[in-house]
């Protein structure tokens, strides 16, 4: 019991005293989560309107399929990269394997359903009347769907930060395809798995700590936009 | 010379037909009013002269030209029309970007558009409005936003559907009020579709009416209000009294047509060609129909002795029921009710006169 006491005591240290470790790893972290939600989001939002305003057969088992993978194991995720980008794999060539980049695109890959699926559901939630209204004011189909856009947009940006929330806190995909390697694809949350099995709790909770003030951070942000 | 022309429209949701062989032809700034109950198929009608839907069948013409089911050609033509929807449905955004929308995706110069939004906010009244979010405001100022948001656009044809039927009296009044000073200035075009009577004759140069997908009857107000084609028109315009009957005579375009049940005829005298023997139904306003304490009073042709049935306050006005051999409906304003002292069970005399009495064909 006064061993977790301690470690705790310390990692509020680490954290007071904004540790150089602590705060490269956290830094890393949002660097790497940030780019892959970032550039999902530059395919997603698009992608997701485009599903939702056109009519075409098997949409609605298009939407099934992409609810069902909100909930994909990281670790799928992680092998499929590292199949993909491992010296002997196809993309091997590129030499990202165990890199950022790799991390990067591995998450991307994990957050995509969630926020195809969260996008296209914050698009219906526009009515259709809002659409008519437009098409009447002289919108083409284009102006129309940047309108829809931008009345969902609330609900868009919170489909974002979810996707932002699930790439940070995942601990798979940036094991397998980034290697924890110490001051190069070390994040978090490999940081924290490495930390607590070597026994060094005191780090481990410091990092945790982190996570959860971001997930705190996340979740007030949501909660503020739902609210508009 | 007609801006907007349907011809032949049919129109059906599934195997559900909504609007059958509607034909219509509104003149260039003429307002127009469709008047008919919930679920006659305004909203729809309204919907694909809004070039927003498709018809089944039928061809619309526009400022002349053909307009496609499809394509570029279609979309401009849209651009020269709008639509006030029953609610408002203003966008999340400022009440300036509101307004400025239309503009903006016809790509008009920014200096332009500023422009036009003031003066255009400046004549529905929300002056000082521009920065508010338009969600914040109330129905009636969210209504006017959807209609500054329209006529920003200075549109040929404007489409209101039911405009006022979801806001107070006061807001209400304030909406009627722009429109008819859009009308007034006469470049636009309108077509209102509306359940309120009164609305349709304050604001309209003519009527139609709506009744189960088919067009029923056109014409201006009085041909509508005062000669409704048949029983269903009668009732949607108000004609509370709607009796049948059968010509007995006919002298010289006054008939007496003969009400009540077998044992008990009534002739009730009316202005009609109708010839002897017609099988006939007799309308009257209730607003015609006069009542008093003795017959002396009235030099009107028809005059019954009553007995009254039931009295109902319906704010300003009285609704009396009263029974002369057959039923009929009179409405008297609150204060001559009472200075008459109607009461149910009291006898009064109910005069009307033969020009008040509207005949249609049964069967019509």
């Amino acid at each position: 019991m006064t061993e977790i006491w301690d470690g705790l005591t310390r990692a509020i240290e680490l954290l007071v005293s904004l540790d150089p470790e602590v705060m490269q790893i956290a830094g890393r972290s949002l660097r790497i989560s940030g780019t892959s939600c970032l550039l999902a989001s530059l395919f997603c939002l698009p992608l997701g309107s485009l599903i939702h305003f056109h009519q075409f057969r098997g949409k609605r088992v298009l939407i099934n399929i992409v609810q069902t993978l909100f909930s994909v194991p990281t670790v799928v995720v992680g092998l499929f990269v590292f199949v993909l980008f491992s010296r002997a794999g196809p993309l091997g060539v590129f030499g990202m394997f165990l890199t950022p980049a790799a991390m990067v695109i591995a998450q991307m890959i994990l957050i995509t359903p969630l926020l195809l699926g969260l996008t296209i559901s914050a698009l219906s939630g526009v009515s259709r009347e809002m659409m008519d209204t437009a098409t009447s004011l002289g919108a083409s189909g284009f102006q129309t769907a940047w309108l829809v856009l931008r009345e969902a947009r609330y609900a868009v940006l919170a489909a974002v930060i979810m996707g932002f929330g699930r790439a940070i806190s995942e601990v798979g995909c940036a094991m397998m395809v980034g290697g924890n390697i110490r001051g190069f694809t070390r994040v978090v949350t490999t940081a924290i798995a490495l930390e607590t099995s070597k026994g060094e709790l005191e780090l481990a909770l410091a990092l945790g700590m982190i996570l959860l003030l971001l997930a705190l951070i996340i979740n007030i942000a949501l909660n503020r936009l739902q609210q508009r | 010379m007609s801006l907007v022309e349907v011809i032949g429209l049919h129109h059906r949701y599934g195997p559900r037909p909504i609007l059958q062989d509607i034909n219509l032809s509104i003149d260039r700034g003429e307002v127009f009013a469709l008047i008919g109950p919930t679920g006659a198929g305004k909203t729809t009608l309204l919907r694909i002269m809004d070039l927003l839907e498709v018809p089944s069948a039928g061809e619309i013409y526009f400022d002349g030209k053909y307009v496609p089911r499809s394509g570029r050609q279609r979309f401009a033509i849209r651009r020269r029309m709008s639509f006030i929807h029953q609610k408002p449905h203003v966008f999340n955004l400022s009440v300036c970007d509101n307004v400025a929308c239309g503009l903006r995706w016809r790509r008009e110069k920014k200096n332009k558009v500023v422009g036009k939004v003031g003066r255009i906010l400046e004549m529905v009244g929300l002056k000082g409005y521009e920065n508010r979010n338009a969600r914040t405001l109330s129905g009636g100022e969210a209504q006017r936003v959807a209609l500054a948001r329209s006529l920003v656009l200075e549109p040929d044809l404007l489409l209101l559907d039911e405009p006022t039927a979801n806001l107070d009296p006061v807001s209400a009044e304030k909406i009627e009020q722009l429109i008819s000073q859009v009308a007034r200035q006469g470049n636009t075009t309108m077509i209102m579709a509306t359940h309120d009577m009164a609305q349709g004759q304050l604001l309209a140069d003519r009527i139609g009416v709506l009744l189960e997908g088919g067009l029923v009857q056109t014409g201006n107000a009085t041909d509508i209000f005062r000669s409704p084609r048949n029983r269903e028109v009668a009732r949607l315009v108000g004609i509370e009294n709607i009796i049948e009957g059968v010509i007995a005579a006919n002298t010289e375009g006054i008939a007496t047509v003969e009400v009540g049940n077998d044992s008990d005829r009534i002739g009730i005298q009316a202005v009609s060609d109708y010839p002897a023997g017609k099988e006939v139904y007799a309308c009257i306003r209730p607003e015609d129909i006069t009542l008093a304490l003795s017959s002396t009073q009235s030099s009107a042709r028809n005059s019954f002795q009553a007995r009254i049935t039931q009295v109902a306050t319906l704010g300003a006005l009285s609704r009396i029921e009263i029974d002369c051999g057959f039923r009929l409906v009179a409405l008297v304003t609150r204060m001559s009710a009472e200075d008459l002292d109607l009461q149910v069970g009291g006898e009064v005399h109910a005069a009307f006169k033969a020009t008040g009495v509207h005949v249609m064909e049964k069967g019509s």
